[in-house]
């Protein structure tokens, strides 16, 4: 096995008391001494900053100069409209296959000459192979390594960010500017992976450590790991990939077709010319066998990853699988994600998972879990 | 108090034993979100999975650290996992325990052995 990366930040973690674990290929806090549940609620009450440099960050510039040429050329592996995203805008979107399934989902910003892409850590290389295979004639293709990325979230990001830069309490959720902080230019974004109002930064390496130390100082924010952030973004209903998400899961099945816009289907503008295309917008038109969706077990046993989904205590055939589940601190419930049959996917719909050779029933529920708290 | 390589504690008490996880195991596991405990009445030999403990992370089994029959279980468990991680020693007990054999006791380590084992 491959010697694991660090980031930047690790002595911080070293230092802060965190638990490192390996994570697609690096070694990352899973949670520092507060633990899982109490890093949760504090994002969610207030503020937590998270280590996520082991991301991919990809520059994408057009060779005419011209960014509506990289965007037209990025357009071909990606369904969403990314012509039409304006100068210091973010959009979610995804690569595609084939045969309609997610190579990864990612976050594109226009950020005026270029294109800044933030991908999985786990996909970086692939996708990066992806892109110089196919835009090669149109684009230089740039991976970052002079930058961290952190996240900081939660209600008391904005004050606690502003301390830094007043800059970035008037942006909206998805808007994008470069501040210049502690004297280093940081891409700043308002997004993030928690259903909560918040921020990602991209930071120069030499800056990071500085920004971090400077940030966790404030009362209300706390360094936040891996933990956490799963149960985070499993509350707020995001998909992770690798496991609700994949090349065998489609936009339609996974419940991710808000992401393409009306000018990339069908009779849209720039309908189709992406990879997959007959195939996902097809699927858009007709409908699909199984659907992403949220569950809520009536018991208090997680159901977790991989566990079959059944109609009835009795039924022979599974009818889905758990794709992420475990215990979402804010619902103070278990909570699950998964992909079932449509004709049992209505929202309130009894259904049965099968847990250590016990069938204990689950509702189908609406995603999020918990209410986004986003600055529209 | 006695403690077993599962990194559980026996307290005898009259005729039976009390067990727990230690502290150590509690920080290992993490946040306890749902536990399952055996039947009352049950006979159970050592190294049986008798209890289902979940965390944040993960799903994890007790075993029974000899052989016995339950006597008791610790309901308030089903209702707050997370006094597991409150106060392992004290009210986090998880079931109570008539010994088949109680010298089976005498082979167990005591803190100092426990202690040199956690490190």
């Amino acid at each position: 096995m491959a010697e694991l990366k660090r980031t930047p930040l690790y002595d911080i973690h070293i230092a802060l008391g965190a638990k490192m674990v390996p994570f697609a290929g690096y070694e990352m806090p899973v949670q520092y001494p507060l633990g899982v549940m109490k890093e949760h609620i504090q994002t969610r009450k207030l503020a937590g900053l998270f280590d996520v440099s082991h991301m991919g960050q990809v520059i994408i510039r057009p060779k005419s100069g011209n960014i509506i040429d990289a965007a037209l050329a990025l357009e071909k592996l990606i369904p969403i409209d990314i012509v039409g995203l304006k100068e210091n805008r973010q959009r979610y979107g995804f690569f595609t296959t084939d045969s309609g399934g997610i190579l990864d989902d990612l976050m594109i910003a226009n950020q005026g000459d270029h294109l800044f892409m933030v991908v999985n850590a786990g996909c970086k290389e692939n996708d990066i192979n992806h892109l110089l295979k196919n835009l090669e004639n149109d684009c230089i293709i740039e991976t970052v390594t002079d930058r961290s990325l952190i996240a900081l979230q939660g209600p008391f990001a904005e004050a606690a960010l502003s301390t830094f830069s007043p800059d970035v309490a008037g942006m909206r959720f998805m808007d994008t500017i470069k501040a210049n902080i502690l004297g280093a230019s940081i891409w700043v974004s308002r997004s993030g992976y928690t259903g909560e109002d918040g921020y990602e930064m991209s930071v120069p390496n030499e800056s990071v450590v500085k920004l971090v130390n400077g940030l966790i100082a404030l009362d209300g924010v706390e360094p936040i790991g891996l933990g956490a952030r799963d149960s985070l973004r499993l509350e707020a209903g995001l998909c992770l990939y690798g496991h609700d998400i994949d090349t065998t899961t489609t936009p339609s099945e996974s419940a991710l077709t808000w992401a393409i816009q009306k000018v990339r289907r069908r009779d849209g503008e720039r309908a189709g010319e992406f990879i997959g295309a007959d195939y996902i917008l097809d699927e858009i038109e007709k409908g699909v066998s199984r659907k992403r969706i949220g569950l809520r077990p009536s018991g208090r046993a997680p159901m977790r990853e991989g566990i079959k989904i059944f109609s009835t205590d009795t039924a022979e055939t599974s009818i889905g699988v758990i794709t992420s589940g475990g215990y979402g601190p804010t619902v103070q419930h278990a909570i699950s994600m998964g992909y079932i049959n449509t004709e049992f996917s209505k929202i309130g719909s009894t259904v049965f998972a099968e847990i250590r050779g016990k069938r204990m029933e689950a509702t189908v529920t609406a995603l999020p879990f918990t209410p986004s708290n986003f600055k529209r | 108090m006695k403690f077993t390589e599962e990194h559980e504690w026996l307290l005898i008490e009259d005729d039976h034993v009390i067990v727990g996880i230690t502290e150590h195991a509690a920080e290992a596991l993490g946040d306890l979100v749902f536990v399952e405990l055996p039947e009352v009445g049950i006979a159970v030999s050592k190294g049986d999975e008798i209890v289902v403990i979940e965390s944040v992370k993960a799903a994890s089994d007790i075993t029974a650290p000899l052989d016995g029959e339950i006597i008791e279980v610790n309901t308030a468990l089903t209702d707050k996992p997370e006094l597991v991680n409150e106060d392992p020693l004290g009210a986090a007990w998880f079931f109570k325990m008539k010994l088949t054999d109680p010298s089976e006791m005498d082979n167990l380590m005591d803190e100092d052995a426990y202690k040199e084992l956690i490190g």
